[in-house]
């Protein structure tokens, strides 16, 4: 089989579709071809196998979403149930059914779409196929409503391609986040799909206005609409953090995105940087807010009150910004490049999405906002940090005394020149 | 018969597509992007431009012996000025819904970057038949990209073409809607413009490579 690709490869090299054709090959099998000048180091680390990592780190938030839209569904019907336990409320073949029918089509719609066009984009400019779509189809049926209709999604995927990515030239060109930019398109283009208190739950759209209407808003909606009595009425805090709460399919569990963000640290896909950093942004951001209210500053009818009070930690169990900071900031692609540059991007899209969360008033999430708007800015970090790195590198080397030395060593000079 | 000769139809017709205001020399932006949520207002707003360039730049030409070149920007922009009020007065008179619409952007057909470019690019050189010419392509070049924009805007934004509903009513769940369908609240915000229009200069380029522009 694999003998026989390859001289297929051969065959049909420099045909038009040579490049889809390669994708699926190199897809199955390493390629056999060879460098042949210079020294290379051959590595199995490569841009496949780094994007199959990141889906590993998916695939849990992805079989708990399938579960939790089945529970949220049943629970928003029957009501939630009293003693509460995972096997027998939870893990259930009805709630899998429900899931299954609702997940898997926006799975399919997502890879569907941006597969296509991304093998379109490869035969017409004639390169290779890239794999950069594989962790954006993953990531976008996660972060959107469990109900989404599948053609909004597939024209949100469409735009998100080709103005997020192919525009600026494919897989490591890109500006900003794709599946982000996916999201933000869905967001301003069909608002009534993306937010308020119907999306959340399966079915309960259509029974909005009936007599079997559903309630499903999430905890971030329950607070903007300033409902400030105690959370833990509706949910506790262990609810929140293993994720049996509505919300867009796959961020819900923070328990399992803090399981995945462990696995990309340790495998060293993603940067432990910028995931601490966005940590530490939106703590200080809801600690400043808690400060507000604990100084009174802000009266109790102000339309920010409900999400101001909320203890600042807990910002990070709900919503999408547990998701975000793991899978989303630390795209190595879109995010900053510098270490210094890291702490700081991270540290500003948790400020900031906290920021967003309490101040929007239509659409109490600001993630996705928080980083595209520092994808746009992560070059600029990376700027600042390296000029501000040259600069001191050239004072020092201004102010080093160059001492006459006895001997015109090279181990002198290399002493001096790297001091 | 040739009514105009190749050189003046070239006048006409290299704005029109590679010569484009917009997607070229990427001027007028500005508008582009504000008002072309609807594609009446595109129409209007082309019109008016095709009425000030055609007739600015006859002026500035006819004048253009006689303006001392110190102060000629102020005689430009007393012309244009002049224009532009009567552009203004004449919607407000009878098409006074529409001019609200419009807003200030009539009057900041002042500052419309094609019609001061023109001025000093051509009309400051050449006859007024042939600046009239010159004045009447710009405009309409400007104004196909309006309509265009426009039209993609409103039909995906709204539904409707010139107010009328082409898709259905997406209230009564009609036509398109009743499948589903809904309108893309996107594309009427003004960033929506700026993609549509960055599509369009896409396509042209991708189509015409001598107008890529060295990196």
């Amino acid at each position: 089989m694999k003998e026989k690709l390859h001289q297929l490869k051969l065959k049909y090299q420099g045909k038009k579709m040579a490049p889809a054709f390669n994708a699926i090959h190199t897809f199955l099998y390493s390629p056999n071809e060879t460098t042949h000048s210079g020294s290379h180091i051959r590595a199995v680390d490569d841009l496949k196998r780094t994007m199959n990592t990141v889906i590993m780190a998916l695939v849990p938030c992805l079989l708990f979403g399938i579960f939790n839209a089945g529970y949220q569904h049943y629970s928003a019907i029957n009501g939630f149930p009293e003693n509460f336990s995972v096997l027998e409320h939870f893990i259930t073949w009805d709630n899998f059914w429900i899931g299954a029918i609702t997940v898997l089509p926006l799975v399919i719609v997502s890879y569907g779409v941006g597969l296509a066009i991304e093998f379109v984009f490869a035969v017409i400019k004639g390169h290779e196929v890239e794999e950069g779509y594989l962790v954006t189809g993953m990531l976008v049926p996660l972060i959107v409503p469990v109900d989404t209709p599948l053609w909004m999604l597939a024209v949100a995927v469409a735009f998100g391609v080709v103005i997020g990515k192919e525009v600026f030239g494919g897989t490591g060109m890109n500006i900003l986040n794709p599946a982000l930019t996916i999201r933000a398109f869905l967001f301003f283009a069909y608002p009534t799909w993306m937010s308020g208190d119907k999306v959340w739950v399966h079915e309960a759209v259509e029974r909005a206005g009936t007599a079997d209407a559903i309630s499903g808003e999430t905890i971030l909606g329950y607070l903007a609409q300033g409902n400030t009595a105690d959370m833990t009425e509706k949910y506790d805090i262990a609810e929140m953090f293993f994720g049996f709460i509505p919300g867009s399919v796959g961020e819900t569990s923070t328990f399992l995105i803090l399981l995945g963000g462990l696995f990309l640290i340790f495998t060293k896909i993603a940067s432990w940087r910028i995931m601490v950093s966005a940590v530490i942004g939106s703590l200080v951001m809801g600690l400043i807010f808690n400060g507000i209210v604990d100084a009174e500053w802000i009266p109790e009818y102000s339309k920010f009150y409900g999400l101001m009070q909320f203890d600042f930690w807990q910002h990070l169990i709900v919503g999408g910004l547990a998701f975000g900071i793991v899978y989303m900031a630390t795209d190595p692609v879109t995010g900053s490049q510098t270490y210094k540059g890291k702490w700081i991007y991270g540290f500003l899209i948790g400020f900031l999405s906290v920021m967003i969360r309490v101040f929007n008033p239509g659409y109490p999430e600001g993630v996705f906002l928080a980083i595209l708007l520092m994808n746009v800015f992560a070059p600029t970090i990376d700027h600042y940090v390296v000029q501000g790195n040259v600069r001191r590198r050239m004072k020092r080397l201004k102010n080093a005394t160059i001492l006459p030395k006895p001997s015109d060593g090279k181990t002198e000079q290399l002493k001096v020149e790297t001091v | 018969m040739a009514l105009l000769s190749k050189k003046d139809t070239n006048l006409i017709l290299d704005p029109l597509a590679d010569n484009n205001p917009i997607t070229i020399q990427v001027l007028g932006i500005c508008s582009a992007l504000a008002i072309t949520a609807e594609l009446q207002a595109s129409v209007v707003m082309a019109i008016s431009v095709i009425f000030v360039m055609g007739v600015g730049n006859v002026v500035i030409s006819l004048l253009r012996n006689v303006i001392p070149s110190k102060i000629r920007i102020i005689v430009q922009l007393v012309v244009v000025a002049t224009l532009v009020i009567m552009v203004d007065q004449v919607l407000k008179a009878f098409a006074y819904e529409l001019s609200k619409t419009l807003g200030a952007f009539v009057g900041l057909i002042i500052t419309n970057c094609i019609i001061m470019g023109r001025f000093e690019a051509f009309a400051l050189g050449n006859g007024p038949w042939r600046s009239f010419l010159d004045g009447i392509g710009n405009a309409l070049g400007y104004g196909v990209i309006l309509v265009i924009v426009g039209f993609f805007r409103e039909l995906l934004g709204t539904g409707t073409l010139f107010g009328i509903p082409v898709l259905g009513d997406p209230i009564a769940k009609t036509g398109l809607y009743s499948i589903g369908y809904e309108n893309n609240g996107f594309m009427i915000i003004p960033p929506a413009a700026l993609i549509v229009v960055g599509i369009l200069i896409w396509i042209q380029r991708s189509r015409n490579k001598a107008l890529i522009e060295e990196a």
